[in-house]
This record gives C-alpha cells, sequence and structure tokens, in this order.
C-alpha cells in the first residue's frame, strides 16, 4: 500500500481557489507555453554557493546546505469529456454548464469512466518509461469542501495505474550557456483523478461561489522523487514534462489556464545525511515562478537553520508580487482521508496486445502496444534529429523544440532555400523569433509564412543583397504580409550595387572625407580597416558587394 | 454511506484489524437491527466500548451524529458484528476489495452527451448567484462536543 503523505491531498483544494483567482481577473499572461528557455539563463550554482559561503562564516558544518526538491504535478488530461461522466471539458464555459448529475453528486449516479483518459494516463507513462500496472485500483479520498460534492475524489491510491519512470531533462550551463547536461528525476508513480470544482471567495459578502464545470475533469497526477537541487532544475523538468505532454496531446500544459499545476516539495540537507524537514510550496502558476518559489524556499529554509531555528512541516504559499513563500493559514490538523476502495468501480485492466484481450472486453479494451506504436516523435528525440540531420548546436535544438511550431518552421524554410540549414537557424532563432517576441506572436500567427523567408535568404545567398539588406527587407515584409521578398526589393531598389565604377566613387568619397583613418591604416593598424568597411557600406545604405568594397578599398589604401 | 465510512475509521484508528472489505461494511445497516444475527459466542474481542474523544473524532471526520446513547451503542454494536469476520479462517486467501473484483471495468467511449442542464442542478440548491452555487466561506470545522451540545440543543 502506498502512503500517501496527508499534505499532499490539499493540491485540489488549493488549485480550486487559485484557479478561482484566475477567473476573477488576475490577467493570466497569455503564452506561457512559450516561456521557452528563460529558466536556463540563471545558475543555480550561483545562488547555492552564495549561501553556503555565508553560512560557514558562522559555524563550521564539513558541508554545505544543498536544496532537495520533489515535484508534485496535476495534469488535466487533453479529452473531450470528463474522467467518469459524459459531461464536456472546457475551460471558461458559462457556470455549472458543464456538469453532469453524477458531477454534481446526485444520488443513484455512478462513475463511468472515460477510455480516452485512461489511454492518455498510459501513453504519457509509456513516453515516461513508466511501469505500466496491469491492474489498477481506484480509491476515494475524502475530504470537506463546497467544491467536491460528493465529499470525496475518486483517486488511485493503493495501486497507480503506472509506477517508477524517469523524466529526463537537460539544462544548458557552462559560461556560454552552450553546455548541455542532462539530468534525471524519477516518477514514482501516475496515478487517474477527479479535479474539484472551482470556488469564487467573495469576501464583501461572506459567501463562496462554485462553479462545478471543473469538478470531474480528468488529471494525470504525476509523483516525482526527490531528485532535484534548486529552481532552475524544477523549472527545467516542468517544462520538459510540459512540451512531452503537449507532443503526445495528453495534456494541454498551459499553467496559466491550470492545465498543469505544480506543487514543490523543498527542504535543505547536507549531502550524505538524511533528508531535512520540508515544506509543501503552492500557488505557483507558471514556470518562473516555480523556479523563483523554490529557490527563495531553499534560501529561507538554510536562513531558518542558519539562525538555528527549525524548519516547521507547512504549506506555504508562493507570493508572486513579493517573490516569498509565505505560511498557508494553518488547516485543521487532521487530516485523516479515510481512503477505502471505490466500491463502484472494479480494477482497471490494461492488455499488453490484442492477443492478451479475453473475449467480452469488447473492442474498448485498452491495450499497451498499440498505445506504444502510436508514441510519437518525443521533444528529446526531435533535438536529437535536428543536431544530426542540420548540424545544428544542441542550444538552437533547444530553441526550436520550445518554441511551438518553430520546428515546423524552420524544417519548411530549409526545405525551400539552397542556404545551409546552419546558416538559416540564426534568421528563424534571431531575427523571426525576435520579431515574433517583439509583437507577442506564437509562430502559427507568423505573417511571413516560411516560403517567404526562403526566398528572402534565396535571394542573399545568391548575392542579390546584402544580409543588412535581408534584414531591412524582412523588417519590410512583416509590416506589409503578402508582398515578396524580390518585389519588395525591386521596389525599394534594395539590390547589391556591383557595379564597379559606382563603388570606386563612393570608396573614395570615403577615403577623402577620413584622412585620418586612412593615415592609421597605412600605420599598420587593421581595425580601421573594417570602420571604412562600414561607412561604404552607410553611404550605400547596406547595398554595396562587400567583396568588391574590400578589394576597391584595399587597392586604394596599399 | 456515512456510517460504513465511519466504520472503516474506527477499525484503522483502533489499530486492531487490517482494512475491512467495503461490501461487508456497506451491508451492516440494513442488519444492524437484527441482533440476534450477531453470534456473540465466536466474539474474541471485548474492546467495544468506544471513548468519548474517540466518538468525537469520528463525529469530527464522518459529520456523523453518535451523540445518544443510541448512537454510540449502535455504533458499539457495529463494531461487534464486524468482528464476527476474525472468526473466519482467511490464511492464504487473497483480499477481495469488492465483489465485482473480476468483472470487466467497462470503458466509455469520449463523447460528450452529458452537461448544458445548469437550470435544473442549480433548482435542488437551496441558495445561488447568477449560475453558480452558493456556499459558506471557507471550512467550517464542526465544533467540539460541548459547543456542539449547546448548539443543538437551542436549534
Amino acid at each position: 500500500m502506498t502512503q500517501r503523505r496527508p499534505e499532499t491531498g490539499r493540491a485540489l483544494v488549493a488549485t480550486g481557489n487559485m484557479a478561482a483567482c484566475a477567473v476573477l481577473g488576475t490577467a493570466p499572461p497569455l503564452h506561457v507555453n512559450k516561456l521557452s528557455c528563460l529558466f536556463y539563463r540563471k545558475v543555480c550554482d550561483v545562488h547555492r554557493h552564495g549561501v553556503a559561503r555565508r553560512f560557514r562564516s558562522t559555524r563550521v558544518p564539513d558541508q554545505e546546505l544543498v536544496g532537495v526538491v520533489g515535484l508534485e504535478v496535476h495534469a488535466q488530461i487533453r479529452s473531450s469529456t470528463k474522467l467518469f461522466s459524459a459531461a464536456e471539458v472546457g475551460f471558461s464555459a458559462p457556470p455549472n454548464s458543464l456538469v453532469s448529475f453524477f458531477d454534481a453528486s446526485l444520488p443513484g449516479t455512478l462513475p463511468v469512466l472515460n477510455r480516452r483518459c485512461v489511454e492518455a494516463a498510459v501513453t504519457t507513462a509509456l513516453a515516461l518509461g513508466c511501469t505500466v500496472n496491469r491492474k489498477s485500483l481506484f480509491d476515494r479520498k475524502h475530504y470537506f469542501y463546497a467544491d467536491l460534492p460528493a465529499g470525496y475524489q475518486i483517486t488511485q491510491q493503493r495501486r497507480a495505474v503506472a509506477v517508477d519512470g524517469r523524466l529526463v531533462y537537460s539544462l544548458l550551463g557552462g559560461r556560454k550557456r552552450s553546455q548541455v547536461q542532462t539530468k534525471t528525476v524519477r516518477i514514482k508513480q501516475i496515478q487517474l483523478e477527479q479535479d474539484s470544482g472551482k470556488s469564487l471567495h467573495d469576501d464583501q459578502r461572506c459567501q463562496t461561489l462554485i462553479d462545478l464545470n471543473r469538478a470531474g475533469v480528468g488529471l494525470m497526477e504525476l509523483v516525482m522523487e526527490p531528485d532535484m537541487s534548486c529552481g532552475e532544475e524544477a523549472a527545467a523538468a516542468v517544462r520538459e514534462l510540459q512540451l512531452i505532454l503537449q507532443a503526445l496531446g495528453t495534456c494541454q500544459g498551459n499553467m496559466s489556464e491550470g492545465q498543469l499545476r505544480v506543487d514543490a516539495n523543498v527542504s535543505v540537507h547536507r549531502p550524505g545525511e538524511a533528508l531535512g524537514v520540508r515544506t509543501e510550496v503552492k500557488n505557483i502558476n507558471s514556470a518562473r515562478f516555480l523556479s523563483r518559489a523554490i529557490d527563495y524556499e531553499i534560501q529561507r529554509q538554510i536562513e531558518a537553520l542558519e539562525r538555528g531555528e527549525a524548519v516547521q512541516n507547512e504549506t506555504r504559499m508562493y507570493d508572486s508580487k513579493s517573490g516569498h513563500t509565505i505560511p498557508m493559514r494553518d488547516k485543521e490538523g487532521l487530516q485523516d482521508y479515510r481512503f477505502m476502495p471505490e466500491p463502484n468501480l472494479p480494477p482497471l485492466v490494461v492488455y499488453e496486445d490484442r492477443r492478451s484481450v479475453p473475449e467480452g472486453a469488447g473492442p474498448g479494451a485498452v491495450v499497451l502496444e498499440a498505445l506504444r506504436e502510436s508514441l510519437p516523435e518525443l521533444p528529446s528525440a526531435r533535438r536529437g534529429r535536428l543536431v544530426r540531420s542540420y548540424g545544428l548546436l544542441p542550444e538552437h535544438s533547444f530553441t526550436l523544440v520550445n518554441e511551438d511550431g518553430l520546428m515546423e518552421y524552420f524544417e519548411a524554410v530549409v526545405k525551400e532555400t539552397r542556404k545551409e540549414p546552419r546558416k538559416v537557424i540564426g534568421w528563424v532563432t534571431n531575427e523571426l523569433l525576435g520579431h515574433l517576441k517583439q509583437h507577442n506572436l506564437s509562430v502559427s500567427d507568423c505573417p511571413v509564412p516560411p516560403s517567404a523567408l526562403a526566398e528572402l535568404l534565396e535571394l542573399q545567398e545568391a548575392g542579390h543583397i546584402s544580409t543588412s539588406v535581408a534584414k531591412q527587407v524582412l523588417q519590410l515584409m512583416w509590416m506589409d504580409p503578402g508582398k515578396g521578398a524580390q518585389e519588395i526589393v525591386r521596389e525599394q531598389d534594395l539590390g547589391l550595387v556591383c557595379d564597379s565604377g559606382d563603388l570606386q566613387s563612393v570608396c573614395q568619397r570615403v577615403l577623402d572625407s577620413n584622412p585620418d583613418q586612412v593615415r592609421a591604416l597605412r600605420e599598420g593598424n587593421k581595425k580601421v580597416f573594417n570602420r571604412l568597411m562600414g561607412l561604404v557600406q552607410k553611404e550605400t545604405k547596406g547595398r554595396a558587394d562587400p567583396v568588391l568594397v574590400r578589394r576597391i578599398l584595399e587597392d586604394k589604401t596599399s | 454511506m456515512m456510517v460504513a465510512a465511519a466504520l472503516y475509521t474506527i477499525r484503522r484508528l483502533l489499530g486492531r484489524l487490517r482494512p475491512l472489505p467495503f461490501y461487508v461494511t456497506s451491508r451492516f445497516p440494513n442488519t444492524l437491527d437484527s441482533e440476534q444475527n450477531i453470534d456473540q459466542t465466536v466474539i474474541c474481542f471485548k474492546a467495544t466500548q468506544v471513548p468519548a474523544d474517540l466518538v468525537d473524532k469520528l463525529e469530527r471526520l464522518a459529520l456523523v451524529d453518535f451523540r445518544t446513547r443510541e448512537g454510540l451503542a449502535c455504533l458499539e454494536r457495529a463494531i461487534r458484528f464486524a468482528d464476527q469476520l476474525h472468526v473466519v479462517d482467511t490464511s492464504g486467501v487473497e483480499p477481495m476489495d469488492s465483489v465485482q473484483e473480476h468483472r470487466q471495468l467497462f470503458l466509455r467511449g469520449d463523447v460528450v452527451t452529458e452537461g448544458d442542464c445548469a437550470e435544473k442542478l442549480l433548482q435542488l440548491s437551496s441558495t445561488t448567484e447568477e449560475e453558480y452555487f452558493v456556499a459558506p466561506p471557507g471550512n467550517i470545522p464542526l465544533p467540539t462536543r460541548e459547543d456542539r451540545a449547546s448548539m443543538l440543543k437551542h436549534s
């Protein structure tokens, strides 16, 4: 029997409140799944060492205190209907419109398990290398809360659908953030359970409004072992999980809509010693906040121990405004969930292959073999393929995979141009992505289609326009979608100036007006040469053929 | 259902028994009145007297009222009834959770056929606001035994 820690179950209640806040109007950031590699930027070791140094000066421990982080992730299953009822799953629908009699816990209603939810959980389990239990069991976990109308949640306590998996994630480390560090976090189990409804607290009128639209939506709870040591690692692990779930299509993974909810268990200890007392941090609704909340909590615990205080086993809430974690109002000490077997559901059985499905199980049986075969390419495999087949740097492969649709965009451009993929990548990850970020657009909203970018890059590759002009043209294409690169170049007369006579006179003009620089060059200061090149390009608005300009300038200054 | 759940808790709290198969306890309330069904001679446990603070804890957990002497007696009879199970020799028998254990669990296709009945559901609630159910703010813990008694007296 898996003994679940009593606090973990509060997740449902707390997230219910949190999501309610979101409904109340604290504007959620729109493109949360586009955080890209924000969290690769910070080096967690710096933070830890800083703390450790201070610690050493007060007492003299042999080893510094380090953080230990475990996560519990609730992922809303992407399905049309709820886990046990045929009511629709939807975000921001009119209150209580997506509620069946079962979801409202009317007497006489019974749970009917949604096959899609089982398949989603099993698919996720397979992608994370879990052992899928051939037989898993449902249990009731009781708590008394208004957005849980039955007074219990159907979950899997004794035997979850899958156990013992691993999530492999990567961090970019090293001085230039270009070294890929691969880490692993063990996944203890994946269980199916019901989501709760949402509560809207009306403090003025001292009442709570209940919306049961979310009540009964299928969740996969992923319990991770405490294998991480800082916020950056946790955020990278969650980001990787998010990408995997999105690739599988088992969860949309939008944290701001509560489709992916993370609770962090944080403690500190000296390596090799027993784990310290842990706290649970809740109310984290973005990957960036997750990282900050955990780092704050680790530091807070280290400082508490430094002062000779003890860390309390408690549930804390992350306040994104202050960046602090604060203890949640002490809930009643009595936390007996009165787990008991769910009497209305026989065990859930999944089969290894078609042949092992007994007669009478019907066509609806869940078969591992079939799900394994239909697993899509996972993010790690995608990155590997990008590096192998296009010769990209690992950090570029991260950027492409992190941004929804960017990899497909890049591949489409590569297909239509003779330009080397390694040269295309800069255009996609710097220029294009820069424009997208600046306008807060997703790749699917990009006004410049891959074929148009390919056309532009072709012009540059063929030597018809210079790099700086190409950048200008991209800008113009962005503002005037529908116009081709060639058309813009022709209209604006941006083509490369290759006429030797024209360039000769421009170069002469530049040299004449900068006698000091010419003297410096003749005295052996080679750096000046590039400055003169730049001045010529400025004169020609970046249209001069650099090879020709170089030759002319060399002739004239030697 | 509440009594059954409470009974399940008692067993765990008393720490004397392993968890009971649920279907057994769920049948219990129906047979409660026929005291003659209980074979007193085979019951080897005598600790069916439930201390007051345990009753209090159970009430708080299960929100079931055992206040009266009859209530307490009923609870004790329930425990005695269940204790009969100890007489059965179950060595080598794998415990069951449900009599449906070997039945196929039906899996439903992912097609919307329910919902869109907010009006009907909200009619059942005494207090609503717009399309919401209305509940008191937060969880109000059950008052302690003394307060509860006086509260109930006045109600």
